[in-house]
């Protein structure tokens, strides 16, 4: 009784519910997207949720490693509000290293949503209140500091806020190329079809770091840092539309001889009008999910290209740039803090992955998962 | 055969032709051209060259010339064998490129063996025993393998080498075999070395290579042939072996063609993390002093190494599979 009341219940739901609720049934999937979700805003809202500036520097604390926040002091009391301990600092005798432990004298209760450095949301509106911090007289460094005495938990989310934004904004870019070229190819054929055939062919065989870095190498020196993050943006999606165009000219090849399609044209519509309005709109779903899966390598190539100091370049923040200062053997062994960026990078990647899995799988329940 | 092997070959050309444009505009395309970085050297270090002078220079290395023909000269030297100087090395292109670029083809080569070594294996578990432990745990590492760019993997091995074995990773030798001649101990000393740069760049494509395998055999397992030879009883790993996994490996030959790029962009930037003497820190290199005829080398020996890798695996797909050889 209860199975067939289901099966009427299920009849009256439309695709876009029956999507959802396949979609649903992915737990790892909906994990990753409210992860996705988080991170985002965070990022949106990166001058509020982190305690200072990306160019705010604490000088009593260079290279320092990462506090813990803690409930409990050295005397064994609990303390409702959070603190952090401040740090000693000692220069190693042999090593010249600078070494910090806690200091349980300086104790530094968080405050939250409090008065702190002032800042511009969104270059609009002048705030001084942040998430949480520790007022005027003490500091707080969740991961630690660089080697200029800037917190790095700072920089991470500020970090994010580029990063995150180049993914999306790169796969807005490769989505259209895409779209367009394999929609052309596939709806008009001939030798624009071959063109456009040849030439994923041609961007498909060649080693995209390599290329990523010549391009970006070739970047103007005098280029403000807009310039380069449009033009890092650009240059991820110039080899990443090769592989969404070949699915799209697929598809279209398959759609052109479909009656809505033909009686479209035979109406007078434009080529465009029929490609964007009658087409897309028919598997959209499957470009969603093809360009979610699309993601991780632009954060990935954005990340590479900072990293090896061609792509964006300081006082620039990204997950890659910040990267950078993990780059030699010294830091990674005396400062593994540095790393963290790195965790963020793959955490995000992941995420971005399983989601795309979830939705391929939800709008397609045909698709085995793996080949794409 | 014979006709779809040519075909193929022939059909290279016209590819290849097309990367060397791409490549020569790309390296065009810094402000400035080789003899500005060298001259501004010159000039900084207080050398006064004439204006005929700098025009002599420029038009040793046909600067000159249009664009087009400066290609042509360019793309001719390139194939009879000459790929220029490079500025900043003082040495000719050739020997780098001699020096260099062995390195790179094993480190990719042998990458290549590890990806399979690991990715066969461990596909075929996880698709007969799906959703078992052992096919979640390794589902899992994979996922999170993919997520890992192969830099940041290059940095936690060299931490935790350090950290571990308090040993220093990096380079392809130890100081002591690094201008010695080729001896026993040396070649010993390099593969010491060889495992880290190849354990790192093979991991980046493991975790596609399995997914596709996993997927393939999932779809052979259930077929009536399988489970006909089980009813009438073959040995599981003997009825595994022989029909379904065969067929499951044959797509999997074609995943050579981007696995390559993979490797080699992986390569590149691991060998930069280590400091490997191969290609990747030398083009990192040429491009931030815009020394063209290197990076236009490097970037077009890399993409060649693609190519005929694809190709390869091409040619090996159509031997392994009639279907597309009589297409």
């Amino acid at each position: 009784m209860s199975e067939v009341s289901a099966q009427l219940q299920a009849r009256t739901l439309s695709p876009r519910q029956l999507v959802w609720l396949r979609f649903k049934r992915h737990r790892l999937a909906m994990a990753s997207g409210y992860f996705l979700l988080f991170i985002y805003t965070v990022a949106a809202f990166c001058e509020f949720v982190s305690p200072y500036g990306t160019a705010w520097r604490n000088v009593q604390a260079i290279n320092a490693p990462p506090m813990r926040v803690r409930f409990v002091d050295a005397q064994g009391q609990f303390h409702l509000r959070p603190f952090v301990y401040g740090y000693d600092m000692q220069v190693d005798d042999e090593t010249w290293v600078r070494e910090y432990t806690e200091n349980s004298q300086k104790r530094y209760p968080i405050y939250f949503v409090a008065r702190g450095e002032s800042y511009q949301l969104w270059n609009l509106f002048a705030a001084e209140r942040h998430l949480f911090t520790t007022g005027e007289q003490g500091y707080i460094h969740l991961f630690g500091t660089d080697q200029l005495g800037r917190d790095l938990f700072s920089r991470v989310l500020y970090g994010a806020r580029v990063s995150l934004s180049i993914g999306i904004l790169g796969v807005l870019l490769t989505l259209f190329l895409g779209v367009l070229l394999g929609g052309l190819a596939g709806y008009v054929g001939g030798l624009l079809d071959r063109a456009v055939q040849r030439a994923i062919e041609v961007l498909q065989s060649l080693p995209a770091l390599p290329l990523w870095m010549a391009l970006s190498a070739a970047l103007p020196v005098s280029w403000s840092s807009l310039g380069v993050y449009f033009g890092i943006t650009i240059i991820l999606s110039l080899l990443g539309w090769p592989a969404l165009a070949r699915q799209v000219r697929g598809k279209f090849l398959s759609l052109r001889e479909e009656d809505f399609v033909v009686s479209a044209r035979m109406l007078g519509a434009s080529k465009m009008r029929v490609i964007f309005k009658h087409m897309l709109p028919s598997f959209n779903s499957h470009l969603i999910a093809t360009a979610t899966l699309a993601v991780p390598g632009m954060i990935l190539g954005e990340t590479a290209l900072s990293f090896l100091g061609i792509g964006l370049r300081p006082p620039v923040v990204s997950w890659g740039v910040l990267m950078q200062q993990a780059q030699n053997y010294q830091a990674i062994v005396l400062t593994p803090w540095l790393l963290i960026p790195g965790l963020f990078v793959v955490l995000t990647v992941m995420a971005f992955n399983l989601l795309g899995d979830g939705v391929r799988d939800a709008v397609d329940p045909y698709s085995t998962g793996g080949q794409s | 055969m014979k006709t779809y092997i040519a075909k193929r070959l022939l059909g290279a050309i016209p590819t290849l032709i097309f990367i060397s444009m791409i490549v020569f505009v790309v390296i065009q395309l810094p402000p400035g051209d080789i003899v500005t970085s060298p001259l501004d050297r010159m000039q900084s270090q207080g050398v006064e060259l004439s204006s005929e002078a700098i025009q002599n220079l420029r038009a040793q290395y046909n600067l000159d010339q249009p664009l087009p023909l400066q290609y042509l000269s360019w793309i001719t030297n390139f194939v009879t064998g000459d790929m220029g100087y490079s500025y900043l090395f003082n040495r000719p292109v050739n020997e780098l490129v001699g020096e260099r670029i062995g390195y790179t083809l094993l480190i990719t080569l042998s990458a290549l063996l590890f990806t399979w070594a690991v990715a066969i294996p461990a596909g075929v578990y996880s698709a007969v025993r799906q959703y078992s432990l052992g096919d979640y745990a390794l589902t899992t590492v994979m996922l999170v393998g993919l997520a890992t760019p192969s830099f940041l993997l290059a940095l936690i091995v060299m931490y935790f080498g350090y950290e571990w074995f308090g040993i220093s990773i990096g380079g392809l030798f130890s100081p002591e075999y690094r201008d010695a001649p080729w001896s026993l101990a040396r070649a010993g000393d390099f593969l010491s070395h060889l495992w880290i740069p190849m354990v790192v760049v093979g991991l980046g494509g493991t975790a596609s290579t399995m997914r596709i395998l996993r997927a393939n055999l999932l779809d052979e397992l259930n077929k009536p042939y399988v489970i006909t030879a089980r009813a009438k009883g073959v040995k599981p790993l003997k009825l595994l072996v022989k029909y379904p996994l065969r067929i499951a490996i044959n797509p999997f030959i074609s995943t050579i063609g981007f696995l390559l790029p993979t490797l080699i962009s992986g390569e590149a930037i691991v060998s930069i993390v280590l400091n490997l003497p191969t290609t990747g820190p030398a083009l990192v290199q040429a491009l931030i002093n815009q020394d063209m005829y290197l990076a236009g080398s490097f970037l077009m020996l890399l993409t060649i190494l693609t190519i005929v890798g694809m190709l390869i695996s091409d040619l090996l797909l159509a031997w392994a599979d009639p279907r597309i050889r009589y297409e």
